[in-house]
């Protein structure tokens, strides 16, 4: 069974990719939908099975993949319950974007392409979570980066698309680049690649330190750390967050899919499910509470004032994943990954929302052309206002229990840097009130603002769309509620089994009654706050943009960082390529090398067609030339 | 005369080519009747030189050797000239060669080449080089009304005479220091004797025969004679002649000079170098078809004689195995050359084939394929060719050589390739005629399928030529 999750998405793939004009557009989308599905069901029985506790963990080998000298490793399939969590997130949004997808897409020429790049990812990304060795977990790592190129610049003919996909590649390069490191590291001083084996033989590392470039530090803080540039990689934590919101630029379902429930989380996932590594090292964990809360507060500033509907909510997906690093920061991995998991539904529906509003408004994304869309698309402004209440913790929706079990978390937390995380979570979720329901009213409220199109023409988008908004809003609300005994109460370790390792039992204490009431109240208080500022009295606004102009600007170019990155390293490495290209290769390389022979081989040709003279007295004393020079030779 | 049973087929042909002479005297129009008799001679020698390969003697107080390396290469020459009888028939007829004598000229010089493989002494050489040489003078001028063909026998004849007398000379020398021109007597004075005047005499041979395979720097006839003689007539010069060019070479360096080793190796090097860079570079400038396989097979030599700077064993064998796949080779483009006629007009020249694959796509793979295998690119034969070269040589320890033959062969590929590039991807000219003879087909398929399918047991000419050299050990 477990074989049929992971090939079902491979062969719909295949045969998508290989037959997908043969097959038709209709049968193509059915066939991908439907063995995702397949993945889908599978992926809730391993589920529910873990959870009734009826199951010991699955490590099924499908071929040993490489075994050379020391260095043996499994192509294999292992599932525990951290795995299963993840491939019901993956494969349940995965099949919710397929379906979503035959309608959004009903206007693009190639159908069955899309589908077979969705399917490969959902592949991939199995790949990923249900590795049993650091190789495999790499080759899904690539393989849903090369999925996430192909979908981000799938309208090849857009120049944006094009360079937002090669942007995302190569700034996750730079993490990938780091996680590869850390696996030459781990199998330089443990000779295994195995997971079992390589926390198994951690404890052998223990006070060892190596030097890398002239710092002294432990190996396993050496390890931890590059694996975590892997994961900021992939997660878009500040600095190297640069490509996600310009991934916006691929089509809205891969928005969903890719950019806010599943690839970006893969990071996480690294963290948590490598914690036996990094609860050995306080200065790793104290460095990813730091980037977390850091790029969570951010985040959450650069999507105050944007005013592209899918760019605010990339800057909150970035923003969420704040949040879930800030946890696994405090060695809370369980919190994290509840929080992943909630935020899965939310983020996707919220994306999967405004894909249907773009939908509607005829791909039109930018909020100042929309406006007053609420009673022309009711159904999705509902579902809109679902996930914005999710996301910004409005009580007993989903986002109320994992992003305040993460706050509380803070609370307690012994790192020197709690204080730090404590107040930049607080504010980060009142500002997420504050964005989320920005966009809520720019978009659905206020005067239609769009003179290309009547608003007349607006429709709510058809059943197919509507169907996945429906299932991720139930999700939105209820997941919180029904998961949080099992994924973080007080048992949290009966369902969690050896799948995450804490050093110290982890325990969560329940802070003072009015600091529970803080972020609720903030999430509450900034309903009507927004409708006050950003619909009824937008002068205050305006006020606080003409006052503050630098500040504004500040924020609306996104902290400069593109700017900061252009100067810093595009354009000298730009330079040097240039000068390598010009000096190096078309003057030394080219010009002495490949052309230069040609020249010279050409001159000498000619020089020995015209040896030839056709005299024969010529002939005679070119021989008599030579056999002196051989006589004088033989003297010698 | 109680030898006289191991030289059957020189004396066989012997006999034919005073016969043939006679009949060819007193029957008027008599080419196509005797140069059917000729190959029906050179046929039946065949199996007469294999029977007689009965072991390694050498008779007549050891001046005539007998042996498997001569026996091989005599079928190697007898089969290379059928070949070439067989495809030029059309040629001679339409250029009016069909003379008599042609034939006749042939079978004398294959006699000549049968005694220079043969023999083991000085003056049997001189004898075999000269008979050989005298009959190939007049071929090479056999078209008398062309300017040409007069120009290139004249200069091939003047020039002839010239090694000649070098040959003849380091003879001489050879003979005043040992008292001797047989191999084996010479080679018993250079274990002691290595004195400059003696080493003269090496140079002057040496020169000699380099001149008969036309390496550089003694092939400034080539391209021309190539060029200027009727194309069958090349065709020849470029297949039996360095057979036995090369034959007599291997065994003067190898038996005759065998002690000193040291002292022709490098002078065989400069020429196989010179050879292969000066074949690959010269032949970029030419449009000229024939001319540029003058230069091709110049390039060609210099490998076989890299092969020949070893100085052992494995030296001849992929030496012998390289010629014997250039021969295969030069038999296949030449009976393509001969295909490129219009209304009983040759056409020489490479633009001539502008196009030549939408017209003729079965002579223009053919022909296609055997450029590729003499640019040595894989699978095809000459890549094995080249392959067993660079081995032996790298082998020996002379890596150098293999560097300097790599880089050739990448310089010849220009010319090789470009040929390739005007038949596919220039712009269609007019049909060749078409209905060729039975010959030019049958030369054309037999050696590209050698060439093509050669890599499927490329141990089966190896296999040969080794069991040729056993006696060399």
């Amino acid at each position: 069974m477990s074989y049929v999750l992971v090939f079902a998405p491979l062969i719909g793939f295949l045969l998508t990719i290989c037959f997908g004009k043969l097959l038709g557009d209709r049968i193509s989308q059915i066939l991908t939908s439907s063995l995702v599905l397949a993945s889908t069901l599978i992926s809730f029985f391993y589920f529910f099975k873990f959870i009734s506790n009826d199951t010991a963990i699955i490590n099924d080998q499908i071929i040993n993949w490489l075994s050379s000298g020391k260095l043996s490793f499994d192509w294999s399939i292992y599932i525990d319950p951290l795995t299963s969590l993840m491939l019901v997130i993956i494969t349940s949004i995965s099949f919710l974007v397929h379906i979503y997808s035959i309608e959004y897409m009903s206007h693009d020429k190639s159908k069955p392409r899309f589908m077979a790049y969705l399917s490969f990812f959902t592949f991939a990304m199995i790949m990923l979570v249900t590795a049993d060795n650091f190789v495999q977990l790499f080759f899904g790592w690539e393989g849903v980066g090369l999925a996430s190129y192909l979908l981000i610049g799938f309208w090849y003919h857009k120049n944006s698309a094009n360079k937002a996909a090669i942007k995302a590649f190569i700034v996750n390069r730079i993490g990938d680049f780091g996680l590869a490191i850390g696996i030459f590291i781990i199998y330089k001083y443990l000779g295994t690649l195995n997971y079992e084996e390589v926390f198994n033989g951690l404890i052998t590392l223990n006070d060892k330190t190596i030097s890398i470039l002239g710092i002294e530090g432990s190996i396993i803080s050496f390890i931890a750390f590059f694996l975590f540039i892997g994961a900021m990689g992939k997660s878009a934590q500040i600095f190297l967050h640069t490509w996600l919101p310009d991934a916006m630029e691929g089509p809205t379902p891969v928005s969903a899919l890719i950019h806010a429930a599943t690839m970006v989380t893969a990071g996480v996932f690294l963290v948590v499910k490598c914690s036996p590594i990094f609860e050995n090292s306080i200065f790793v964990l104290n460095l990813i509470l730091v980037i977390g809360a850091s790029t969570a507060l951010f985040a959450a500033t650069i999507a105050l004032v944007q005013n592209d509907i899918k760019k605010v909510i990339a800057y909150s997906t970035c923003s969420q994943l704040g949040y879930m690093f800030v946890a696994t920061g405090l060695g809370a991995y369980h919190i994290a990954m509840f929080h992943l998991f909630t935020h899965a539904f939310f983020k996707a529906l919220l994306f999967l929302g405004a894909g249907s509003v773009i939908h509607s408004m005829k791909d039109e994304q930018d909020m100042r052309r929309m406006g007053g869309l609420w009673n022309k698309i009711p159904i999705t402004y509902v579902f809109m206002i679902v996930g914005t209440l999710a996301i910004t913790g409005f009580p007993f929706l989903s986002g109320f229990f994992s992003k305040d079990a993460i706050i509380e978390a803070t609370y307690y937390s012994q790192s020197k840097f709690g204080g730090y995380a404590m107040v930049v979570c607080i504010l980060t979720a009142l500002l997420t009130s504050m964005y989320s329901w920005r966009l809520i009213i720019r978009t659905f409220h206020g005067n239609f603002n769009n003179i290309n199109l009547d608003l007349k023409d607006v429709k709510d988008s058809g059943l197919i769309i509507i169907l996945p908004l429906l299932l991720l809003s139930i999700g939105a609300v209820s997941s919180g509620f029904a998961f949080k005994e099992l994924l973080i109460g007080i048992d949290f370790i009966k369902f969690w089994d050896n799948s995450i390792y804490f050093k110290e039992n982890f325990e969560l204490k329940h802070p003072p009654f009015w600091f529970l009431l803080l972020t609720p109240m903030f999430a509450t208080f900034a309903i009507p706050l927004s409708f006050y500022v950003f619909l009824k009295n937008k002068k205050i606004i305006d006020d606080i943009k003409a006052r503050h102009q630098p500040l504004y600007n500040f924020l609306i170019n996104k902290w400069y960082f593109d700017e900061i990155y252009d100067f810093i390293f595009v354009r000298p490495i730009k330079n040097i390529g240039d000068k390598f290209w010009k000096i190096g290769d078309i003057f030394i390389i080219d010009g002495f090398g490949p052309n230069g022979f040609a020249k010279i081989a050409k001159i000498i040709s000619i020089k020995a067609v015209k040896f030839q003279s056709g005299f024969l007295y010529h002939y005679a004393f070119v021989m008599l030339i030579f056999l002196s020079i051989f006589l004088t030779l033989i003297i010698i | 005369m109680n030898n006289i049973e191991f030289i059957y087929p020189e004396l066989f042909l012997i006999i034919s080519l005073l016969i043939l002479l006679i009949l060819g005297v007193y029957k008027s129009n008599s080419y196509n009747f005797i140069k059917k008799i000729t190959t029906i001679c050179f046929l039946l020698c065949i199996p007469i030189v294999y029977l007689n390969n009965i072991g390694d003697f050498n008779i007549f107080n050891n001046s005539y050797s007998v042996d498997s390396l001569s026996n091989y290469l005599k079928i190697l020459i007898l089969l290379s000239t059928v070949f070439s009888l067989m495809f030029t028939n059309d040629y001679i007829k339409i250029q009016k060669l069909d003379k008599f004598e042609y034939p006749i000229l042939i079978l004398s010089a294959v006699i000549g080449m049968f005694l220079m493989v043969s023999s083991n002494d000085l003056i049997g050489l001189y004898l075999g080089i000269e008979l050989q040489s005298l009959s190939l003078y007049v071929l090479a001028s056999i078209d008398r009304g062309s300017e040409k063909s007069t120009e290139a026998g004249v200069k091939y004849f003047v020039l002839g005479a010239l090694s000649s007398g070098l040959f003849l000379y380091g003879c001489s020398l050879l003979y005043g220091f040992s008292g001797s021109t047989n191999y084996y007597e010479i080679s018993e004075v250079f274990k002691q004797d290595t004195s400059i005047p003696i080493l003269f005499g090496i140079i002057f041979i040496i020169i000699g025969l380099a001149f008969k395979i036309s390496a550089v720097p003694f092939h400034m006839w080539s391209p021309d004679v190539y060029q200027g003689s009727p194309t069958s007539v090349t065709s020849f010069f470029a297949l039996a002649p360095k057979i036995a060019g090369l034959g007599a070479i291997i065994r003067i360096l190898y038996i005759c000079f065998g002690e000193i080793y040291e002292e022709w190796k490098s002078i065989i090097i400069f020429i196989s170098v010179a050879s292969m860079l000066l074949g690959a570079f010269a032949a970029i400038g030419q449009t000229n078809l024939k001319r540029l396989m003058a230069y091709s097979s110049i390039s060609h030599i210099g490998y076989v004689l890299a092969a020949l700077t070893v100085g052992n064993r494995d030296g001849v064998i992929s030496a012998i195995s390289y010629l014997n796949i250039y021969i295969i080779m030069m038999i296949s483009s030449f009976a393509c050359i001969l295909f490129f006629k219009r209304k009983n007009v040759y056409f020489e020249n490479i633009y001539d084939l502008s196009g030549l694959s939408k017209n003729h796509p079965l002579i223009s793979f053919c022909f296609a394929t055997t450029l590729f295998s003499l640019a040595g690119i894989p699978p095809l034969a000459g890549f094995f060719a080249k392959f067993y070269v660079f081995k032996s040589v790298v082998e020996a320890n002379m890596i150098y050589l293999a560097i300097i033959g790599l880089i050739a062969s990448v310089i010849s590929a220009f010319y090789y390739l470009r040929i390739v590039k005007i038949m596919y991807f220039d712009p269609e000219n007019e049909k060749f005629d078409e209905g060729s003879n039975i010959g030019i087909r049958f030369s054309i398929l037999f050696s590209s399928i050698i060439i093509i399918f050669y890599f499927l047991n490329p141990s089966s000419i190896l296999y040969y030529v080794e069991m040729a050299t056993k006696f060399l050990n």
